[in-house]
């Protein structure tokens, strides 16, 4: 059985963000007494806060194919890359293969690195040349359903 | 020190992000209604091909796959400025955007060495985050900034990043080997009245007299003598190269949300801009609009966005540039924030007097042109004989559908939901 767990009661009035630029409701670096306020923060839940860590290097991407299947990423569902993150063999990433940008699993087999697919039917790819690079890092996949 | 950070052939390395394809080729961006070439990746460059190209005379190239066009998508490149800058904020408390593709940022407080390696990460980080390349040209001053800038560019073995410190015999060698016209502040007709004098290079600058520099020049060119010499005299809102753009901006004086203020003072800043356009004789293709709130308060929620917006045809027409600014700013505005400032810049000058261009992009009648001509005339003179402010437009209110066709415009991956580049799973 699958068990959920409530975190918290979304941001009713969450203002509309055009760009993957999170609200900073942080309060690092300053010092001093909390504000009695602060009991009250964090009650509301911003997504942009929880999946875009670099807003600067956070890009969405729509998925097209269907060799990421086994790996839950599905046609239509939206990637959100994060190129700051240095990519580490598991990873799931986006690369450029070939001029194309793709999704890939990132492995390292025998020390050499590999792009593979969830599809045992496409071959892995040995990421050497140029022809070859990876753009960026897989945070989140945002899969939609109908409703 | 001071450094100037140029992002390389930024609108094609903006659409190369998103077609890694395009990466060696050579890419051209054309301007409105695919009009002419305005921006050139180098290796359209280097077939010879020059800005301002009439795209028709290059389609036979396009058709036989030997070169590629496409229209200008100034959202995707406004979005794209946006970010570069952010991650140079991270490096710096002290960032200003001279142009979309260009800015100032301040490095107080490092050894040489730290310089040079902070330099370099910041080179590296720009490329990474964002997907743009950039080059890092480092000084006291901006003048010799910018020339760092030009050195880290054209010579190979700097990589991207020049740190320059006066009085070095590297300092010396540089100048002496770039003639004046690759310099910032110094035009064509002023090249030529130089080299009557024998001053031909950057170095010859540096060395002459200051005094008799302004006796038969101007302050303006004493500033860039002086600034080559490492003593700096130029601030960020004195020096401005003339034909490149245009930047009004203002903090309000205080932080505040109210859309009418903001909205009045992006009128103000549009109307300024449009009047300094005039006064030069140029005309924009392009508007950017930007908000900031204030980065020292960390208890308020942090919102700075900008947008660029094309103009249906390269004007100086107030109307037209207070349009796309009313536009820009519907867009970019949110309730909820404390802005702290804002302000217009009008990209991609090119001179009024280039009537071809203006034909090869979107026709405008001669009686139109000259109605608008008159009307921004009597407008300036009033202004300028009466005061500031006699005369001044509202701001419209935002009309329908704002661009125009265009037969090759790529998506706007990064501001449009129904536009998110895609990415194949196979």
């Amino acid at each position: 059985m699958v068990s959920l767990q409530i975190l918290g009661r979304a941001d009713e009035a969450a203002p509309s963000l055009p760009l993957p630029y999170p609200l900073s409701l942080g309060r690092a670096g300053l010092s001093g007494f909390p504000s009695p306020a602060q009991d009250y923060e964090g009650r509301t839940l911003d997504l942009n806060e929880r999946f875009v860590k670099k807003p600067s290097a956070t890009f969405f991407l729509a998925v097209t194919g269907d060799s990421m299947g086994p790996l839950g990423i599905h046609e239509g569902d939206t990637l959100v890359v994060d190129r700051s993150v240095d990519a580490r063999p598991g990873q799931i990433i986006v690369a450029m293969v070939d001029g194309e940008i793709t999704v890939k699993r990132y492995e390292r087999i025998d020390d050499k690195h590999y792009l593979s697919s969830g599809n045992p039917r496409y071959a892995p790819i040995p990421l050497v040349d140029t022809e070859c690079q990876v753009w960026g890092v897989v945070r989140a996949v945002i899969h939609e359903f109908m409703v | 020190m001071i450094g100037l950070v140029d992002c390389n052939s930024f609108y094609v390395s903006c659409e190369r992000v998103f077609q890694p394809r395009l990466r060696g080729l050579p890419v051209g961006v054309m301007s409105n209604n695919d009009g002419c070439v305005i921006a050139l990746s180098t290796e359209l460059k280097a077939m010879g091909i020059t800005m301002g190209t009439p795209a028709f005379e290059l389609q036979h190239l396009v058709r036989q796959g030997h070169l590629h066009l496409l229209s200008s998508n100034y959202e995707l490149y406004g979005d794209m400025s946006a970010r570069v800058q952010a991650v140079l904020e991270e490096f710096s408390p002290g960032v200003e955007p001279y142009s979309i593709d260009e800015m100032f940022v301040r490095f107080d407080g490092f050894s040489e060495t730290q310089l040079l390696e902070h330099a370099r990460q910041l080179h590296h980080k720009v490329r990474q985050y964002t997907g743009i390349p950039v080059c890092v040209g480092v000084a006291p001053t901006r003048t010799l900034a910018k020339f760092a800038n030009r050195a880290a560019k054209k010579i190979p073995a700097y990589r991207g990043v020049c740190v320059l410190k006066s009085g070095t015999a590297e300092t010396r060698a540089l100048l002496q080997r770039f003639e004046l016209g690759d310099l910032w502040g110094v035009g064509r007709r002023l090249v030529e009245r130089l080299a009557v004098l024998g001053i031909r290079t950057g170095w010859d600058l540096a060395q002459a007299d200051p005094k008799r520099i302004r006796q038969q020049f101007s302050v303006t060119l004493e500033r860039t003598a002086l600034e080559l010499r490492g003593i700096s005299c130029i601030e960020m809102n004195d020096f401005h190269e003339p034909r490149q753009r245009i930047m009004t901006s203002r903090s309000f004086g205080k932080l505040t949300n109210n859309l009418g203020e903001i909205r009045e003072a992006i009128r103000q800043h549009g109307q300024r801009g449009a009047e300094k356009l005039r006064g030069q004789a140029s005309l924009a293709r392009a508007v950017l609009v930007f908000l900031k709130t204030n980065p020292f308060r960390p208890d308020l929620p942090q919102y700075s966005p900008s947008l660029a917006v094309e103009l249906p045809r390269p004007t100086d027409d107030s109307r037209e540039i207070l349009h796309a600014a009313g536009y820009a700013l519907q867009r970019i505005y949110r309730e909820g924030y404390q802005y702290q400032k804002g302000g217009v810049m009008l990209i991609d000058l090119i001179d009024a007097d280039r009537q071809q261009l203006s034909l090869l992009d979107t026709p405008q009648s001669d009686a139109e042109r000259q109605r608008s001509a008159k009307l921004m005339g009597v407008m300036d003179a009033l202004n300028s004989r009466m005061g500031r402010g006699t005369v001044k437009f509202g701001t419209p209110s935002p009309g329908a559908a704002w661009h125009l066709r265009c037969a090759n415009l790529t998506k706007r991956y990064t501001t449009r939901w129904e536009e998110l580049p895609a990415v194949t799973a196979r």
